[in-house]
């Protein structure tokens, strides 16, 4: 279900203040201007941010980005006084809609603890549109986010499928990733060595790919399904999430990739820097933490703040998600593509990667990640600098709806402020 | 791999809430206990294990001209800071230079006290995470006031030096949550040492990490023991502080009998539990309690009320905005952060105007933590995110007023504000120079003082790591962290 963008106290008590936020009633149906804007097309042509710009939205569809547009009768207009106006941020690869708490397993979805390679455990069933979290990041500027498996103690280096969700709370897009943890981190799912953890993808593969082979129960690593579904997932090239950050251990994988013709991404990738002609060359996409700069492991001993600057440099394709997947994580994306900026990433690479460059890896880039004529309106209008830790949204539009920016977290502080006001101790 | 068990410490086990008491309230409802106490003399020891601590060889340094959050809540743009001997000794327009001093030009800088971060774990949860590794949490105990988280303490953490260029000058290291009582916590100097003496803050006092709700009973619980419920949390804490007044009876009849020229006396056994926990009673030693719950932080109110002692601070505290005004009154200052939330049940209702909300009590004593390798690193930041959301209802924070977050407060919650925590003359001249306003996502710090010696210059990066662990090792060639 779609939630209606309310009318909010708040909005209406600072509907005087040129820098408030945005309230509005109307959720679709009717029209929006979003007039002198600095607009953040992020489209593969674009390369700069266009200034002065008015964005003008129609029945929940991008029907004109230009100046001095006309606003047809009826529209409601925004003034955006050069703020910035980008499309909806990337929450990362988590658990959004997949736990409530992160320590209650009885709310927690995430992970298929069976003690088998199960790679059709597909983790968008478990999906819950109406967590409290997607009302609170998507007021916050996050509108896409990639619902991951986990791979976890009891389950499989194999962690399952996941996909791309809105956080219109629309249904998952139908685009399965498939997600894989591999490294150090991983050796407890692949009896104690890192290399059988190809020694069993390879067999998984091969398992997949010849239907009708025989073999006796015990040697067999997938179900009949799983042998379907991970045969399905070949033929139609979709996409493999590796988990792994050693840099000897990204070479494997792309060595392996390259010999299985599967298509990868890289998540993770704490040493990705140190193999970033080979990725480069691989066309090899790599997913990363910014803030990842500590040798938490003997996995991560060359992680440094620069790995995404580095990455650019060389020519490999980054993205930006935050390696906790905890629902509280997500919000961290902004922050963690202004370090990156801060640390050397050009701050146009740093914004799309937490908008066009996920959603075209994970095969929403019609739904997210740039804001185009024709497309349905996924725009976020910022009190400042986009990836400003001091800067939030004024107005968020995403699945073509202007979205509130009340939540369970404004209506909690709505609630004690008023008490702390009163002077009330307990 | 996602496990919650071993190797990687899942930030909810870290999370741990302690509270610090500090001496500085006018307005506390609580009575001191020190002043009907201290004449019980402690079981007689020297201090053990003392700082070894010596100030860098340092030059008398002015920084020219830059926009300067003295930690006090003022805020003086175009001023010059002079750093001599160690210390601030002037702030302001035009400055002399001293004979023989360094100037530096801070035109278009900022320049902040040293931050502090009242709740670490470095070096006791060192990066590598390996098993070996897991020194905070002494989980075999739910009582555990006998230990001392300086004792687990690996100079080499790698994270020392992470979270130096993110200004942090001072930090508070705690052991871990598990425990109801988890042992002493320490104040340390952010220099690279071989052994943590040399970074022991001298003459701090020690802090007593104290843990509220979730973390003990279940721990204990699994096991089937006592605390397994929160009403066992209380009742294990309370049994604890009738034998710490025991403890002190039976010493202060002692010196009694001694004073009076009794023969044949033995002094009672000497109880490294209860020496901390008497600590605490007589007011030397500054709760610093993990505590998520607004409802369980009003029953250790209660608790401390009981028993004669203060709370210095809750740490975490995420529902702290629901009873701002009760922590005023009681002079105990919350340590939070801005947006980590949902982890754990107890952290269900966190907000990130939780720091906000606060500091809009009459006297509230807001304290920007980390708990994190990650966020020690960015403690300006993670208060720049709650000034965000105060400014969206309506709360507009100034940088000098924040900047106390990371600083005076935090001075202030770990006994330490008066000889850190502001660029006051007299004051230990620990000073950040940033490269613009420290509450930007896109500052950076250019140099760091602690006690007026250069610690760490941008412009000329170290060519080798300080943490032994990193040293030749080739997969650590090249980077720059």
């Amino acid at each position: 279900m779609k939630l209606l963008a309310t009318l909010s106290l708040l909005g209406a008590a600072f509907a005087t203040t040129l820098a408030a936020p945005v309230a509005l009633t109307d959720t679709g149906g009717s029209s929006l201007l979003v007039r002198n804007a600095t607009v953040y097309t992020m489209t593969h042509d674009a390369a700069a941010a266009l200034n002065g710009t008015d964005v003008l939205v129609q029945d929940g569809r991008v029907t004109a980005i230009g100046t001095a547009l006309a606003a047809p009768a009826g529209t409601r207009v925004i003034e955006a006084n050069g703020r910035a106006l980008t499309p909806g941020i990337f929450g990362g690869l988590g658990h959004i809609g997949l736990e409530e708490i992160g320590l209650e397993q009885s709310t927690g979805d995430y992970a298929q603890r069976l003690g088998q390679m199960r790679p059709e455990f597909d983790v968008t069933l478990a999906f819950n549109p109406e967590s409290m979290s997607l009302v609170v990041h998507r007021s916050n500027g996050i509108t896409f986010s990639v619902l991951a498996p986990a791979a976890a103690r009891g389950g499989s280096l194999v962690a399952g499928l996941g996909a791309p969700i809105g956080l219109d709370g629309s249904a998952p897009a139908p685009a399965r990733a498939m997600f894989v943890d591999l490294g150090g981190d991983a050796n407890d799912l692949s009896g104690g060595s890192r290399a059988a953890q190809f020694m069993l993808l390879r067999q998984a593969l091969v398992e997949a790919r010849a239907p009708n082979l025989v073999m006796v129960h015990h040697e067999r690593l997938l179900s009949l399904s799983g042998r379907q579904v991970l045969l399905e997932f070949l033929k139609r090239n979709s996409l493999f999430v590796l988990q792994v950050d050693r840099a000897i251990d990204i070479r494997n994988a792309l060595a392996f990739a390259r010999e299985e013709k599967l298509n990868v991404a890289i998540r993770g990738g704490a040493e990705a820097w140190r193999v970033a002609t080979a990725l480069a060359a691989a066309r090899v996409p790599v997913i990363l933490d910014p803030l990842d700069n500590l040798p938490d492991s003997f996995d991560k001993v060359g992680a440094t703040l620069t790995n995404a600057a580095r990455l650019r440099a060389a020519g490999v394709t980054v993205a930006i998600s935050i390696n906790d997947t905890d629902v509280d994580d997500a919000g961290k994306t902004r922050q963690a593509a202004g370090n990156a900026v801060a640390h050397g990433m050009p701050k146009w690479d740093a914004i799309a990667a937490v908008t066009r460059v996920p959603a075209e890896i994970f095969g929403v880039a019609d739904r997210f990640g740039s804001i185009e004529r024709g497309r349905t309106a996924d725009l976020v209008l910022w009190s400042g600098d986009p990836l400003e830790v001091s800067s939030l949204p004024d107005l968020v539009v995403t699945g073509g709806r202007v979205q509130t920016l009340e939540s369970r977290h404004t209506a909690l502080r709505d609630r004690h402020y008023e008490r702390v006001k009163a002077g009330m101790a307990r | 791999m996602i496990d919650l068990s071993s190797t990687h410490w899942p930030r909810a086990l870290l999370a741990g809430v302690m509270v610090t008491l500090t001496a500085c309230s006018t307005t506390a409802t609580v009575a001191p206990p020190a002043a009907r106490e201290r004449s019980v003399i402690a079981p007689a020891t020297p201090t053990p294990y003392p700082s070894t601590y010596k100030p860098a060889a340092s030059v008398p340094t002015l920084i020219r001209g830059a926009t300067v959050l003295i930690g006090n809540g003022e805020r003086l743009d175009d001023v010059d800071v002079l750093m001599s001997n160690g210390k601030i000794t002037a702030v302001g327009r035009t400055l002399e230079v001293p004979t023989g001093a360094v100037v530096i030009d801070g035109r278009g800088k900022w320049v902040t006290p040293g931050l502090i971060d009242v709740h670490s774990h470095l070096g006791v949860y060192p990066s590598p995470g390996v098993e070996a590794h897991s020194d905070g949490n002494e989980a075999t105990s739910p009582s555990t006031p006998n230990v001392w988280a300086e004792h687990s303490i690996w100079p080499q953490d790698p994270g020392f030096e992470a979270a130096l260029e993110g200004g942090i000058t001072t930090l508070h290291v705690l052991p871990g949550s598990a425990n109801l009582f988890g042992g002493r916590s320490v104040s340390v100097k952010n220099i690279h040492a071989v052994s943590y003496q040399s970074m022991k803050f001298p003459d701090a006092p020690h802090g007593l990490k104290m843990a509220c709700g979730e973390n003990p009973k279940r721990v204990y619980g699994n096991r089937r023991q006592l605390p397994s419920t929160r009403m066992g949390n209380v009742a294990g804490w309370r049994a604890q502080w009738i034998e710490a007044q025991e403890y002190m009876r039976d010493w202060r009849q002692y010196e009694a009998r001694s004073a009076a020229s009794a023969k044949d006396l033995r002094p009672p056994k000497r109880d490294l539990r209860l020496e901390t926990l008497a600590g605490v009673l007589r007011g030397e030693i500054l709760i610093q309690h993990h505590c998520y719950r607004a409802d369980e932080m009003a029953i250790v109110i209660d608790m401390a009320r009981e028993f004669g002692y203060r709370v210095s601070t809750f740490h975490h505290a995420t529902e702290a905005y629901k009873i701002s005004n009760l922590l005023a009154e009681n002079n105990i200052c919350a340590a939070v952060w801005a947006d980590w939330w949902g982890f754990k049940m107890e952290s269900y209702d966190a907000i990130p105007e939780n720091m906000i909300l606060v500091d809009a009590a009459p006297g509230g004593c807001t304290v920007v933590h980390s708990d994190s390798a990650e966020g020690i690193q960015r403690l300006n930041q993670e208060a720049a995110k709650g000034m965000a959301f105060g400014k969206r209802m309506g709360i507009d924070i100034k940088p000098e007023h924040a900047i106390r977050w990371l600083t005076a407060n935090a001075a202030k919650a770990i006994g330490l504000e008066k000889r850190i925590g502001t660029l006051e003359n007299g004051k230990m001249a620990d000073v950040v120079v940033w490269n613009g306003n420290p509450f930007s996502v896109y500052a950076l710090t250019e140099r760091i003082y602690v006690d007026g010696a250069l610690r760490f210059d941008r412009s000329a990066p170290r060519n080798l790591p300080e943490s032994d662990f990193l040293l030749g090792q080739p997969a650590a060639a090249g980077v720059i962290r």
